[in-house]
């Protein structure tokens, strides 16, 4: 991805409010040309038919996007749900940053899509009001229609937007009131389930133009290698075979008239690959840098106190997480037509700007010479920010000069992915007689994605931990230092990021001091958060008092002061990411020396919640996904190669592992934050710590079945 | 390459291609039924899961040759004739994230129905645990199939 591109957008999410309104607002003239089509904003067409369009201006990877955002809009709009269309925006220069990631499409959109409805119910309502020269405040929105209670009049939306349209946009709207809602909040279904239940779902790999070619590429298998030559004569043998040609130093695409008959063109290919300078890069010596590294002083990303310098007993300890790997259902593809001097693409992109700033430059064209449109993604999880495939896609249909859909296998997605840093964690503590710490130090030693990417890294601070390593805890003395190391492994933003790595480390090691002094872990964390304090952490300000009620909400309902089944054992972890405030109470039994877990409860503070249902899910999935990254999920090198290759190597959680989810959002009508990833992070320390109440073995580096 | 007379969704399709191509880029590529999805492309993450004389068959896995003559129902056919008890279920149960597994875990579902009406939930664990989701659906995906055994399960 671009430089800054992430970054810009989570920063803006940050200071959600204003900013992103500005330059959104479209022309709105009536004209013949468009047919009467009242468009007050980017985001909204209403029709004198009554359709009302919203436009969606994020990706739907699963997340569910396209239903919660239109119902913040339709809220404002007072619109009639059922007659809602929605309509999947492409690269625009309309939305701002149309980044999917980092949490952050309801928390960023929640303004702009909240004034772009609120502006055109406005306008409607004085297009009624004038329309019946009565006053406007006689007037009020309801159901897609605007009412003059005194004489029994209504007009529908679509029988107004050509007075509207004539209209002056306000600038200034009034807001609806929590207590308001009738569409926010709602568990309304997802406007998607039933094309995909039905399998008529477009997902990028089933998109298909007439003419379409298909490839298969061959990659170095060797991280940062090329190819020295490369025999065709077999590949071209296979019938249906088209093409077979080096589209970069690092990869041969065999094309073909069908999926089947490219992956045979691959089979047979005979690539003579020059390994280049990492041909003996293994685990071994990627943690043995982080261990390196750690003896350098790093940029300070939070300070309390003076925490060298508080007396009392020392407690340390070193936690270590391994690479790991997205892995989304769908494999990575792109549909490609490139047409000399423009070029269209049909991409599963959680970033479509980037999409098309990646592309261009890769096949001589400038950024408006490229259309990208967003299709359905079978998942993201952040592998979908980078274009690689896009690129690809976009090479191959020059060399061909006809439209082209690149396939990777799951073998090609496990080896040639982008991965979540490998990091080490030094945590230490220095605590008082009542033993309770009085000092805190996590020191994070981890390459940086965006580092590696060429991405600005202001202070030598990665760009992504302000949002993902913020302090939980009050504490009088307190320190997260960031040590930035290098590897040459690819690195990329996995759900939650950072997050996981941090919250690993701490919450494991608060469980540790509790432990060591003989305290009840939940009870031990409490009285950590005890005294209402506010943290501020770059542009977050955190809340002892937010996360202590999340906290006590999860212990309540997982009825913490109880006794459990015999063999059975809990554990908890509390944290904080995204700007949303997250607690995980996890039962586990162990079988044969392995944890199973039974049940997590997970209790979110997330500001006002918009549709109670795709929450829900976002957590469930969070916390599935999570168990799977805490059990097993490890991405190992040798001889500078990815050795994991499929779902046998690298195994998800199936069913048989998963445990009942029981979600609860603290009551709230604060501003929305995120929720796609902040429950990852609690899962593996809550957990772990369950294993230690089990079994008195403390896992300090992931995964727990390699540990 | 071969001349293959398949029976798909009630349907004679005669396709001409080679016999050892799995089933699922025939289903794909060649009869653009796209509702099959490729997840792995070793019978590890069930997104192809098609059934073949009723069974619940990986696609992604099975030449093509080896279903000629037999009856193949993709869910394209499961739902020919009005929504299946159990894509409702599903719809109820909002089911669904990104979707792309779920074709495969209904048509898993769909199998074990046909057998077993009304599932316990270690027969639904035995019947699903082949269908990966990466969006961590499962528990919804045992709900939606009690739901659709409760409404009588195969129609």
């Amino acid at each position: 991805m671009s430089p800054l591109s992430r970054r810009e957008f989570v920063a803006a999410g940050a200071a959600a409010g204003a900013g992103l309104v500005v330059g959104f607002y479209l022309p709105h003239k009536l004209s013949p040309r468009n047919g009467g089509v009242f468009s007050p904003n980017a985001y909204l067409r209403i029709t004198p038919d009554n359709k009302v369009t919203i436009v969606v201006a994020r990706s739907e990877m699963g997340q569910g996007v396209r239903t919660a955002l239109p119902m913040i809009l339709a809220e404002e709009l007072e619109a009639d749900w059922k007659q809602i269309e929605i309509e999947q925006a492409g690269a625009s220069t309309l939305f701002g940053d149309q980044t999917t990631g980092g949490s952050a499409s309801i928390r960023t959109t929640w303004d702009p899509m909240r004034k772009a409805g609120a502006a055109a119910r406005e306008m409607l309502i004085s297009a009624a009001a004038l329309t019946w020269s009565v006053p406007r405040s006689t007037c009020a929105a309801e159901n897609s229609r605007i009412k003059h209670a005194a004489s029994g009049r209504s007009l529908s939306y679509g029988e107004l937007v050509g007075k509207a349209a004539t209209l002056p946009i306000p600038t200034d709207v009034p807001l609806k009131q929590s207590k308001d809602y009738k569409i926010v909040g709602q568990r309304l279904p997802r406007v998607d389930s039933p094309s995909k239940v039905k399998g008529e779902a477009i997902f990028g790999i089933d998109f298909r133009i007439p003419g379409m070619k298909f490839a298969l590429l061959s990659r170095c298998p060797v991280i940062g290698g090329k190819v020295a030559s490369f025999d065709d004569k077999e590949s071209k043998k296979i019938s249906g075979v088209s093409y077979v040609g080096k589209i970069s130093d690092s990869a041969v695409a065999v094309v073909a008239d069908s999926v089947w008959s490219a992956m045979e063109g691959r089979r047979v290919l005979n690539v003579t690959w020059d390994d280049g300078p990492n041909k003996d890069l293994n685990t071994a010596a990627v943690m043995a840098s982080l261990k390196q590294a750690a003896s350098k002083k790093g940029p300070s990303l939070f300070l309390a106190g003076e925490p060298t310098k508080a007396a009392g007993r020392r407690i340390s300890a070193e936690y270590e997480l391994p690479f790991m790997a997205h892995a989304p259902m769908e494999p990575g593809n792109c549909t490609a037509y490139y047409q000399g001097t423009k070029c269209e693409l049909w991409a599963p992109t959680q970033i479509p700007q980037d999409c098309r700033d990646s592309v261009a430059p890769a096949i001589g064209l400038d950024p408006d010479q490229v259309k990208v449109n967003v299709t359905l993604m079978g998942g993201g999880f952040g592998r979908r920010l980078e274009h690689d495939y896009a690129v690809e896609a976009a090479l191959v249909s020059k060399a061909i000069n006809a439209p082209v859909k690149v396939i990777w296998t799951r073998e090609d997605d496990m080896r040639f992915s982008t991965y979540r840093p490998a990091s080490l964690h030094q945590l230490s503590a220095t605590v008082d007689g009542s033993g309770f710490p009085v000092a805190l130090t996590h020191r994070i030693i981890s390459p940086s994605i965006s580092g590696q990417k060429g991405q600005p890294t202001p202070g030598n601070v990665d760009p992504d931990l302000p949002d993902e390593a913020g302090p939980v805890y009050g504490l009088p003395n307190y320190s997260v230092e960031y040590v930035m190391s290098e590897t040459p492994v690819p690195l990329g933003w996995m759900r939650s990021v950072y997050a996981l790595q941090a919250a690993f480390a701490l919450e494991s090691f608060i469980d540790e001091l509790a432990v060591s002094e003989g305290k009840d872990p939940l009870q031990y964390r409490l009285h950590l958060l005890a005294k209402d304090q506010d943290l501020q952490y770059f542009t977050t300000t955190w809340h002892t008092a937010r996360m202590r009620a999340v906290l006590q909400l999860a212990a309540e309902k997982a009825g913490w002061d109880k006794p459990l089944a015999a063999g059975h054992y809990r554990g908890v972890a509390c944290f904080g990411s995204f700007a949303s405030y997250m607690a995980e109470v996890v039962e586990i039994t162990m079988e044969n020396g392995e944890p199973r877990v039974h049940h997590v409860v997970a209790v979110v503070d997330c500001g006002q919640v918009v549709n109670p249902s795709i929450l829900e899910q976002q957590i469930q999935g969070g916390i599935v996904y999570a168990l799977g990254n805490a059990l097993r999920a490890k991405i190992t090198i040798e001889k500078g190669r990815v050795v994991q290759g499929n779902f046998d190597d690298y195994a998800p959680v199936r069913m048989n592992e998963t445990p009942v989810v029981e979600v609860y959002a603290v009551p709230s009508t604060e501003v929305p934050t995120g929720i796609g990833e902040p429950s990852v992070p609690p899962l593996a320390p809550a957990l772990c710590n369950a294993i230690y109440a089990a079994t008195k073995k403390r896992i300090r580096a992931l995964p727990i079945l390699n540990s | 390459m071969a001349d293959i007379t398949l029976r798909i969704n009630g349907s004679e399709r005669k396709v001409s291609v080679s016999p050892e191509t799995p089933l699922l880029w025939v289903l794909r590529d060649t009869l653009e039924l796209t509702g099959t999805k490729f997840g792995c492309g070793a019978g590890l993450c069930g997104a192809c899961t098609v059934h073949v004389d009723g069974a619940a068959v990986r696609s992604c896995s099975t030449p093509v040759a080896q279903v000629a003559g037999k009856v193949v129902m993709t869910i394209e056919g499961l739902g020919a004739n009005g929504l299946h008890v159990l894509q409702q279920a599903w719809i109820a149960e909002e089911v669904p994230q990104c979707g792309y597994c779920q074709t495969g875990q209904i048509m898993s579902a769909a199998a074990l129905l046909a057998k077993t009406p009304n599932p316990t939930d270690d027969e639904i664990t035995q019947a699903m645990n082949g269908n990966l989701c990466r969006c961590g659906t499962y528990e919804r995906i045992r709900k939606a199939v009690h739901r659709a055994a409760g409404n009588g399960g195969s129609r």
